[in-house]
């Protein structure tokens, strides 16, 4: 298993930003001009690689981010048509195709330079770099909350003015007036003086012929009359009368099914395979034995063992038939590992803290821990978790005359594309990417594991083919959310006050900033040791947040309870740097009435994470009765600097907070002998309605960068939630899930040592 | 050969007689609108009305289907033009995010709001434990319910929002 990670690329960028001065590939012209042919409709010119106006003055923004239920793309159209002064009842939007001119480069940008603002001159440059890097890197991908404060910010804003600009520029030369007395509103264009106007469409082929800028004049933020607003989203009419097109959906003349099966053992192999059952079963066309498969790239890195399909006349009939088989499997060696094994290795490996390497360090925590009042120790655990999309992964391939068409809901398009032709030696462009609408994203669907299966299946069969994985393959093929333990280390004196904070933990992915705490601590040292498993792992919404919120945010009430104070207060306290997260943090507290008592057997618990550029707070209520916990409201705050769509950012943190609670309360992947256990929701469940809590979500606009959505709702909920069982039981939870928690009799109290 | 009727149109089909209903819908009739998520009757994805009681197709054999009145999300509305109430409300609440699961969210509430006009909470939590969205809209769903319980009486309005097309190349 290779290592996901997005630093090689971070690391690439450094490399770049030296090479700014030097040579880096501007991008001369319209690059509109040769795509167009891809993109125009009838009556449509492409103005922009991102914007089409038709005859009618349709404006089309063209979005090169995928559609995972999150909403990005009628809020990324909303960023455009802001600044292209677009009458919103006229806006449309497409799913960019996977082509190199839609790759990621914004989004490259954004991760080069996080929150960095350079000046403007060097931006066509590091955009022409960075769209190099992207291309070389395959990259087209939704993912880390980014289509947003990055392709939004950095991609669709200035595109839309830069259109802007372009129509104005092309109604000057017309009209002979300077471009400075030409006005724009609802997609039209004013000469006042003249009392000239026209629509958008009638100077769009005269636009399309200009270069356009990378600099041009965005607007400030009290001038915006689109973004803010919650729109409507295009895509719900469909997705509440069956017609939404989702891969599944897709049928192909002559297509036939398969379904798959993959060592269970990770990084196992087919010994033998008997296929006398499944092939006399009727309707059952083939039994293919796969060859492993692997990719490396900046996403989606990953290596998997080698698998065995049944291909057949229906997906009933193939499921049978893989059932009918008798696969003998190779487990090389891992058929001894289990949860308990690899946590044992957990632990060990932190103790022995070899080779330990520093995330931060400020001060000498060991003097502060020698001479300390108090001291406090504790360790925290969460094990793998699966992804369980609604939809299981599927991917129909179709290989005619040399080409491949490949239809897939999937967060990286244009690598995905690339890995059928690495698959099928098909060259790329040779390979069409369908995107449909995914059925939940959360990290599983940037790789491209199933859509390889598919490719290699079809290429085998001369057939197009669906492959659609079971519930129990989905679940037992993933790649997991890292199982991770932490260990933490406290110091106070007499008044309670903290004064340092010692982290050590296993494996280190990605944000890196993830483990930091924003409270003011004068000795700080946080760090990491490496401790592989074979587990294969990958992005789970949130990354690394969702397992150090939990964590940081657990001990830190700890902390406040052994200095006797209040967990908001405390919280507060440590923050008098940091005005937003403190905003934030004071947000939620009133507006769940934190000082209020709760009565007998309820609690309420509080939890601050930042992630992905926004801040987000969490107080959650429960209520324990004989041992069972009951959810009954959250109060979220999140400060993502401004809001494009607030409805849409409210439905995000909903849904986060949800994804999150199906993890604290029920999430877990076991491995026993090398494989995972569980398989489908009866034994890996999900919340359901019943137990779901009301949700306030309070949305603040602090006018500071735009911040991600999708993911900052995830990371906090499971603290929030457990520091209120510590309040309403006594009893600290440090390990998840909870319900492999007996809270009737479990009461731990903080290990006070020193 | 199983004979059923379908959103009011009688269908036969020639398929092995525990194929489950889900694979027939969806491969043979082609009526994708229907959803695979576990194929264990425990996710509701696959949820359609049978004879007016929500069923989750992926487990129902389609020999049980024999002679009876089935009715998927494609004919869930009482005409092109014409939005079931609950289907207004989705839109009003702006419930799907990925709207995998929506097809049998509606499925399930369609049935319940046909026994029951006016539902509890508690009514609404039991009809509906049966749907598992991952995207966690169960918030938006409940009130999305409670919505077109108010606005039964009330004549279906026209749909205009089903004009806006998004297209997903
Ligand atoms: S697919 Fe039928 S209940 Fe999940
Ligand atoms: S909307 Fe995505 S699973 Fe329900």
């Amino acid at each position: 298993m290779g290592k996901w990670t997005r630093r090689a690329f971070l690391t690439a960028g450094v490399v770049a930003g030296g090479g700014l001065v030097v040579g880096v590939s501007l991008r001369p012209g319209n690059v509109a001009h040769d795509i167009a042919g891809t993109i125009e409709g009838e009556g449509e010119t492409l103005v922009h690689a991102y914007v089409k106006i038709d005859a009618d003055n349709v404006v089309t923004a063209m979005v090169p981010h995928s559609e995972m239920g999150q909403g990005a793309q009628t809020a990324l159209a909303q960023m455009l048509a802001e600044e292209l002064d677009a009458d919103w009842n006229l806006v449309r939007f497409e799913e960019a195709p996977a082509i190199k001119e839609y790759g990621s480069y914004t989004a490259g940008r954004g991760y080069l330079f996080k929150g960095i603002n350079f000046p403007d001159v060097v931006v066509p440059s590091v955009d022409g770099f960075m769209m190099k890097v992207a291309e070389g890197l395959q990259m087209q991908i939704t993912g880390g909350s980014m289509s947003i404060r990055v392709t939004g910010q950095y991609g669709m804003r200035v595109a839309g003015a830069a259109t802007r600009e372009m129509l104005v520029n092309a109604a000057a030369d017309a009209w002979g007036v300077p471009a400075a007395q030409i006005s724009t509103e609802n997609s039209r264009l004013y000469h006042k003086a003249s009392n000239k106007e026209a629509t958008y469409a009638e100077f769009a082929e005269a636009a399309a012929s200009m270069t356009p800028s990378y600099t041009p004049k965005l607007k400030d933020a009290s001038e915006f009359k689109i973004i803010g607003e919650s729109k409507p989203r295009h895509d719900i009419p469909a997705k509440v009368n069956g017609t939404a097109m989702f891969a599944m959906d897709v049928k192909r003349p002559g297509m036939v099914y398969a379904t798959v099966q993959r060592s269970p053992v990770f990084g196992g192999r087919v010994v033998s395979v008997d296929d006398k059952a499944a092939r006399a079963i009727d309707g059952v066309i083939e039994v293919i034995q796969l060859p492993q498969a692997s990719r490396s790239g900046m996403v989606g890195n990953f290596s998997t063992s080698g698998s065995v399909a049944v291909v057949a006349d229906s997906y009933y009939t193939a499921q049978q038939g893989l059932k009918a088989l008798k696969i003998e499997w190779g487990g090389e060696g891992n058929e001894s590992v289990s949860s308990e094994s690899i946590f044992e290795q957990f632990d060990r490996d932190i103790t022995a803290g070899v080779d330990r390497q520093s995330d931060m360090s400020e001060g000498d925590v060991e003097m502060v821990f020698a001479s300390a009042a108090k001291n406090l120790v504790a360790d925290y655990t969460v094990p793998y978790l699966a992804h369980t999309c609604m939809e299981p992964l599927n991917a129909t391939v179709e290989i005619k005359d040399g080409k491949a068409d490949v239809w897939v809901g999937c967060q990286n398009p244009l690598g995905f594309r690339h890995a059928v032709a690495d698959a099928t030696g098909i060259d790329v462009e040779m390979v069409t990417l369908h995107n449909q609408l995914m059925g939940g994203g959360f990290g599983r669907k940037a790789i491209s594991d199933c859509t390889i299966q598919a490719a290699q299946i079809a290429k085998a069969v001369g057939k197009p083919v669906q492959l659609v994985w079971s519930r129990e393959e989905d679940v037992r093929q993933d790649f997991y959310r890292p199982a991770v333990q932490s260990r933490f280390r406290a110091a106070l004196n007499d008044a309670g006050e903290l004064l340092a904070w010692q982290n050590t933990y296993v494996d280190k992915h990605e944000p890196i900033e993830a483990p930091l705490i924003p409270y003011a601590v004068s000795s700080k040292d946080i760090g990491h040791v490496s401790s592989p498993t074979h587990v294969p792992f990958g992005a789970w919404r949130s990354v690394d947040h969702s397992q150090h919120g939990f964590f940081t945010e657990s001990f830190i009430d700890e902390v406040a309870v052994a200095a006797g104070k209040d967990a908001y207060e405390y919280r507060a306290a440590l923050l008098k740097d940091k005005p937003r997260h403190l905003a934030v943090l004071k947000k939620v507290a009133d507006e769940s009435n934190w000082q209020q008592p709760l009565g007998e057997g309820r609690g309420r618990g509080i939890s601050l994470q930042e992630s992905f550029g926004s801040i987000v707070a969490q107080v959650v209520e429960v209520t324990v009765t004989d041992g069972e916990v009951a959810v009954d409201r959250v109060v979220a705050a999140i400060d993502a600097g401004q809001a494009v769509s607030p409805d849409g950012v409210k439905a995000q943190i909903e849904s986060g907070i949800v994804y999150g609670l199906t993890a604290a309360l029920y999430g877990e992947i076991t491995i026993e002998q090398g494989a995972v256990v569980q398989s489908n929701f009866h034994d890996y469940q999900a919340v359901r309605m019943s137990e779901t809590p009301v949700i306030e979500t309070h949305v603040i606009n602090s006018g500071e960068d735009i911040g991600g959505a999708g993911e900052p709702g995830t990371p906090g909920i499971a603290p929030a939630l457990t520091n209120a069982i510590y309040d309403a039981t006594g009893t600290r939870v440090r390990g998840l899930p909870l319900n492999r928690f007996d809270l009737d009799f479990r009461i731990e109290e903080t290990e006070a040592v020193g | 050969m199983a004979k059923f009727v379908i959103n009011g149109e009688a269908q036969e089909v020639d398929v092995d007689p525990s194929t489950p209903l889900l694979w027939v819908i969806r491969e043979k009739l082609g009526m994708t609108g229907t959803k695979f998520g576990c194929g264990m009757a425990q996710c509701g994805a696959c949820t359609i009305q049978i004879d007016g009681a929500a069923v989750r197709s992926c487990v129902m054999p389609v020999a049980a289907a024999e002679g009876r009145d089935i009715t998927t999300i494609e004919g869930l509305a009482p005409d092109e033009e014409t939005l079931h109430p609950l289907q207004a409300a989705w839109i009003e609440h702006q419930v799907p995010q990925c709207g995998y699961c929506q097809s049998g969210q509606l499925m399930s509430a369609a049935a319940l709001l046909a026994e029951n006009p006016n539902p509890s909470d508690e009514d609404i939590d039991r009809a509906m434990d049966g749907n598992i969205c991952r995207c966690g809209m169960y918030g938006r769903i409940k009130a999305a319910i409670k919505t077109a319980a108010n606005n039964n009486a009330k004549p279906l309005f026209h749909n205009a929002l089903r004009k806006q097309e998004v297209n997903h190349g």
